[in-house]
């Protein structure tokens, strides 16, 4: 990105808008950085949804009720029409969703690194819930406020209709805490697997973060990843103390002077570790993608050649 | 693949009595699988009592460049505004 | 067998294929041909995972004691599963999916207007938010087979095979045994044998404009309703009720 250049008159009044909390609609002059930036921040936000499926869609067929199979549909499924809205809200910048597909297959597109983590039991449906989604939201929220109209609208609409992922999830391991020892021990082993990665999804310190003060400035962001993690961690672990379940890090405590609770240091070299590829599941993932993308090739073909044979005869007419 | 499916802009009426409003786009074969798809998409909370879906393409969009030939005409117009108007006191309901 | 027995084995069954149907649809979420596809796939999974529930509900209180929508899903052996067969058969490609669809909700149309009239209140409103639901269902799926069997070579192809796998499973929907009859008779089921004309006059002319040929099927399968199953639903049972299986009576 080339931020240092000499700024134009027409970037002077973008900014000034930013500036002015105005929202940059889809017509609107922007720097190419602004729009390239934002199509990658948004890109890998539906990718995010839509990847994020899986672990989740991996327990649908063996939901241990109905109830729970009915619920766990509905969510992820609501992933899915996340996705939809941010894939949406990009193409607006001019990307098209097949680019964008095309850019996950070939690795040049990230999504969450959490996704790379297995779900092994169905207490992981109750951890991904409570934990991925909260944490999800913690960052979506201060989206709302984002500079760009579609994407902060899409936002706004999905902060509403997740509001009840986060329910159910804690909901399941309320349930399980309130149950046998087993099911308490598997909600213990599941937060022990999930609260890192969870706490990892805020990204790198902010003194680390390579996009994130440009993306300040121009409102793509609106607030610091240590802040939105702060934030998390305040409110995960007094949710995780009131079932019963222990938060895995020896470090933390409740610091009287700053309100906050202090952690201890996060695993980066893990961290760089699964977003460059090498995580638990980031091969299957993907596979799975590209497979449904592949397997469902013949039907899109389909769909167009149909059309085109009904718009002959139309014209034919 | 997909970009061969019309992206089309869908708009809900989410209460009878309001405006239709835009709520997002979608890809689809034609209006017709673009309606259902609307209604799997967009109304999964009941949010909608009719759907409105217009292919992107046949939409006339003003740029931001017409900006001022046409918006800022009108800003100096304050006369089309109630609020130009002091009321003496005492007189209420106009 | 008392009428309250017959009805709850009837809502048995139409719990079974309700959910035996559901189970495999819910099998594609994540997995769609696109991202639109995948929601609207999932919204008709919903739809009889949500149908199943209301029957084995009603199931349950007709049975009483401490049974549940669960206790039949979740504790029955393959042996004990009554869903028809076509329900049951593995996901298979998007054009097993869809025609599967069409022909089990061509029938569930008629199936369910007619048991909108019966004379057990609750099994008349089961039928009527059902029938809302087929409604939507069966517009989508005549949909699919005109795209994809009037589509390309290939989807044609894919059709077309699909259709002649499952044509021999569409002629237990119209079976009638002896729990049928004895509730047929007092008007609380229809008659499914009487659907059959309406149903293959419809598809066949959905087939027809989709460019696909009706199949010429000389063999039928059946026994679902006996528990006489296909090799697979000892699988789909495996799995959805593997947690269940392995830490039974908890709550989750």
């Amino acid at each position: 990105m080339n931020d240092n250049v000499v700024a134009l008159p027409d970037e002077h009044k973008f900014q000034a808008r930013i500036d002015a909390e105005e929202k940059i609609e889809p017509k609107d002059w922007m720097p190419e950085g602004y729009r390239k930036n934002l199509i990658r921040q948004m890109s890998q936000h539906a990718h995010s949804e839509v990847v994020g499926e899986q672990p989740e869609g991996n327990w649908i067929t063996r939901a241990p009720s109905l109830e729970r199979k009915a619920i766990l549909l509905a969510k992820v499924q609501d992933e899915a029409g996340h996705g939809l809205y941010l894939y949406s809200a990009a193409e607006t910048l001019g990307a098209t969703r097949d680019e964008m597909i095309e850019a996950l297959h070939e690795g040049k597109a990230k999504y969450a690194s959490i996704f790379n983590y297995p779900s092994l039991t169905w207490a992981d449906i109750g951890a991904i819930g409570w934990l991925v989604d909260s944490a999800a939201i913690v960052n979506q929220v201060s989206l709302q406020n984002t500079s760009y109209g579609p994407y902060a609208r899409a936002m706004i609409r999905i902060c509403k209709e997740e509001s009840f992922h986060q329910r159910q999830g804690y909901h399941i391991m309320m349930t399980l805490m309130d149950g046998s020892d087993e099911q308490k021990a598997m909600a213990q082993d599941a937060i022990n697997r999930w609260w890192w990665p969870a706490m990892m999804m805020f990204g790198p310190h902010d003194g680390e973060s390579a996009h994130s003060a440009q993306s300040m400035k121009w409102k793509i962001k609106r607030r610091s990843n240590d802040d939105l993690r702060q934030q998390w961690v305040d409110q995960a672990v007094q949710q995780a103390h009131a079932i019963g379940l222990e938060v895995p890090d020896d470090d933390l405590t409740w610091n009287e002077e700053r309100g906050h609770y202090d952690f201890g240091p996060i695993d980066w070299d893990e961290f760089n570790r699964v977003i460059a590829g090498d995580g638990p599941c980031n091969r299957q993932r993907l596979a799975h993608h590209k497979k449904a993308h592949d397997d469902g090739a013949w039907v899109r073909e389909a769909m167009s050649a149909y059309d085109a044979k009904r718009r002959a005869k139309s014209s034919a007419a | 693949m997909t970009d061969e499916l019309q992206l089309y802009e869908v708009f809900i009426r989410s209460r009878r009595g309001l405006d239709h409003k835009h709520v997002g786009s979608l890809h689809a074969d034609d209006p017709q699988q673009a309606l259902e798809y609307a209604r799997d998409v967009y109304t999964r909370r009941s949010e909608g009592v009719s759907i409105w879906v217009v292919a992107s393409r046949d939409i006339t969009a003003s740029q931001e460049s017409d900006c001022e030939s046409f918006y800022d005409p009108l800003d100096d117009k304050p006369y089309r505004h109630a609020s130009m108007y002091q009321m003496p006191e005492g007189v209420d309901s106009l | 067998m008392t009428d309250s027995a017959l009805i709850a084995k009837f809502a048995v069954r139409q719990g079974d294929d309700a959910l035996v149907l559901g189970h495999r649809l819910s099998e594609w979420t994540s997995r769609s041909p696109f991202l639109e596809e995948d929601l609207a796939l999932t919204n008709v999974a919903l739809d009889f995972v949500g149908r199943a529930r209301m029957f084995y509900q009603y199931a349950a209180t007709l049975t009483g004691g401490d049974a549940n929508e669960d206790t039949f899903a979740y504790t029955r052996d393959a042996r004990e599963f009554s869903n028809l067969l076509i329900c049951e058969l593995p996901r298979g490609d998007f054009a097993f999916t869809i025609c599967r669809q069409y022909l089990y909700d061509a029938f569930a149309l008629p199936f369910m207007q007619a048991l909108m009239k019966s004379s057990d209140q609750q099994l008349a409103a089961i039928a009527a938010k059902a029938e809302k639901e087929t409604k939507y269902h069966v517009r989508r799926d005549t949909d699919w087979m005109l795209r994809l069997g009037d589509g390309t070579e290939e989807s044609q192809g894919r059709m077309q095979k699909a259709l002649d796998d499952l044509w021999g499973y569409t002629g237990e929907l119209f079976d009638v045994d002896d729990v049928d009859r004895a509730l047929i008779a007092e008007g609380i089921v229809p008659d499914v044998s009487l659907l059959r004309d309406q149903w293959l006059e419809t598809v066949s002319d959905t087939i027809a404009r989709a460019n696909l040929e009706l199949p010429q099927a000389d063999w039928k399968a059946a026994g679902g309703r006996d528990g006489i199953h296909t090799e697979s639903l000892g699988f789909l049972l495996a799995e959805l009720q593997s947690v269940q299986r392995a830490y039974p009576g908890l709550k989750w």
